[in-house]
């Protein structure tokens, strides 16, 4: 979680991350953030997202992102 | 007769397919209009604008993407007035900057962006799009402005970065988007069966593509919603749903695409990809082509200047990594001088791309000095008046003869598929309190804008600022404070040295 926090205060670091939970729907990350994102999760927590899990619930709060990184690292 | 005015196009189309649907979009609620709708407010609009008194006058477009915002277009044309498309992510920075050098003596919008039209620094009037879309149609005063209506005569200014701090407005004509259009048609082969989907905001050229095909052939233009460029799965479902066949996109909507691994999981039923502006780098084109070895792609080069796009080039090899697409040749009736200052290239040899033709836009919107310095006569030719436009960018021909693309002659770069000067960004970053020095590097590798300062403002406040000033796509993806830029010996900002720095 502390990861995922990091890598997001970096792209737009005026955001409460412990309480936002409609990033996607508030349009406070676009296209070019989802793109960051999924590039820093594979490069720091060797984490890659597939296709069909880059979807808004999965990105809208960090916790959302935590969670699909733990449940990826399960299926492992 | 020869075709003379964009609006023929919308005139023959509503007679042979009144209600095919022309344009939908589907962000918040889905709307779509039928080819005889298009033209009826179009009408409207040209009315509204004939009865005002608008006449041969730019007029602000402020409304969301939708078809309605088509229709506004080519009302204004009706209306003899020109269309300047602007937009609600543009920062109000921008916008303002646009709105002084132009000093436009109307602005349309609509309910949904009325409040923030009206906190424009803008001394004109504005009037709502629901307001205006029904005006019973002067079909009298349409036809007079018709009557006087030249080819040459302007119909949009599109603003792009300018070095300076100041966006310049590019104007063009009916011959030169007639011109454009037709060939560009021609070479990709779009009829009334193409149904594209729409990537391309309506503040650049680049939607002239779908837009004015569209009525021309009577085809399909679905806008795609912005949000699914940043889910790669449910936009490739989306253009499946909605039978898009042709796209014409900047290349980084498309490698989102193939990088984050959508097309394992389904394949857009995609007969033609066209793209350009921009580097595609060829791992991820090779994704493309073996998910689509039966569509054809195409590369598409040129400067909003000379109106869309200047040159194409049909991918008929493989490419390995390495290997750079050509922008191959360019389209019939526009022709590609490279030249080194006033001298032709001799072969193999790199130059400065120079085009002539009916391609070439009216020029800088009330800006003679700019447009004079790159708006320049033929030296080839000192025996009468020819204008050509200087790209600034640098190409070669290969060993096939096809156009390579190399650089930039200046600060200028392409970063996810838009023009930028990265003087611009440090003309805006300089006003901010606190900031003594600054300067904005591009990494080409990492495709990464990177902007170091001095002063004494601390990163995250100076990034929040810069967010208020400049566009999304203008906004460096680091900020660096440092306690003394790097010199030349001549006393200058030493970029090399800042640019080895962001590859640290």
């Amino acid at each position: 979680m502390d990861e995922i926090i990091a890598i997001l205060k970096e792209l737009h670091p005026d955001v409460d991350y412990e309480t936002n939970t409609s990033l996607v729907d508030d349009r406070i990350i676009d296209s070019f953030d989802i793109i960051s994102i999924v590039a820093e999760i594979d490069d720091r927590l060797d984490v890659q997202i597939p296709a069909e899990e880059i979807i808004p619930e999965n990105f809208n709060s960090a916790k959302a992102l935590a969670d699909l990184v733990a449940r990826l690292e399960d299926e492992d | 007769m020869q075709q003379k005015n964009v609006l023929e196009y919308i005139e023959k189309t509503v007679k042979e397919v009144p209600d095919k649907v022309a344009y939908e979009s589907f962000d918040g609620e889905t709307c779509s209009m039928t080819f005889r709708q298009v033209y009826d407010t179009a009408r409207s609009v040209g009315s509204y604008l004939a009865v005002g008194g608008y006449y041969r006058e730019p007029v602000i477009i402020f409304m969301k993407k939708t078809p309605r915002a088509i229709a506004t277009f080519f009302g204004t044309v009706y209306g003899g007035c020109s269309y300047v498309p602007i937009d609600e992510e543009m920062p109000q920075m921008r916008i303002d900057l646009i709105l002084g050098s132009m000093k436009p003596r109307l602005i349309i919008c609509e309910e949904s962006t009325r409040e923030l039209a009206e906190k424009f620094d803008h001394d004109g009037s504005i009037v709502l799009f629901e307001d205006i879309c029904n005006t019973e149609e002067d079909s009298g005063k349409l036809d007079l402005i018709r009557q006087k209506q030249i080819d040459t005569d302007p119909i949009y200014v599109v603003y792009t970065s300018g070095s300076t701090g100041i966006p310049k407005g590019i104007a063009a004509c009916h011959r030169s988007v007639i011109d454009y259009i037709e060939h560009l048609s021609d070479v990709l082969g779009f009829d009334g069966e193409t149904r594209f989907g729409n990537q391309s905001p309506f503040y650049f050229d680049a939607c002239l593509k779908e837009l004015y095909p569209t009525i021309k052939f009577g085809a399909y233009t679905a806008i795609v919603p912005k949000q699914l460029f940043m889910f790669p799965l449910k936009l490739v479902e989306f253009l499946n749903e909605k039978k898009v066949n042709t796209v014409c996109w900047v290349v980084s909507a498309l490698t989102m695409i193939s990088a984050l691994g959508a097309l394992k999981k389904e394949v857009p039923q995609l007969k033609l990809i066209a793209f350009g502006s921009e580097v595609f780098p060829i791992k991820q084109f090779n994704r493309w082509r073996a998910a689509l070895p039966e569509a054809r792609f195409i590369n598409l080069y040129g400067p909003t200047e000379a109106t869309g796009m200047s040159c194409y080039y049909e991918v008929d090899r493989e490419f390995e990594e390495g290997d750079s697409i050509p922008v191959g040749r360019p389209f019939d009736n526009t022709d590609i001088l490279l030249l080194d200052e006033d001298r032709l290239v001799s072969e193999g040899e790199v130059g400065e791309i120079c085009i002539r033709g009916t391609a070439l836009t009216l020029g800088y919107y009330n800006d003679p000095v700019r447009t004079a310095e790159v708006f320049v006569q033929n030296p080839l030719n000192t025996h009468y008046p020819e204008l050509i436009y200087r790209t600034g960018d640098l190409a070669k021909y290969n060993e096939r003869g096809e156009l390579v693309f190399v650089s930039r002659k200046d600060y200028q770069i392409k970063h996810m598929g838009h023009r930028i000067e990265l003087g611009e960004i440090e003309a805006n970053v300089s006003k901010v309190d606190g900031i003594v020095l600054s300067c904005a590097v591009y990494n080409k590798q990492k495709d990464r804008i990177v902007l170091y300062y001095t002063g004494d403002i601390e990163e995250g406040r100076l990034k929040e600022t810069a967010e208020e000033m400049l566009p999304r796509y203008m906004l460096p993806s680091m900020i660096k404070k440092l306690d003394a830029m790097p010199l030349t010996p001549n006393g200058k900002l030493d970029r090399k040295k800042l640019l080895e720095m962001t590859e640290a």
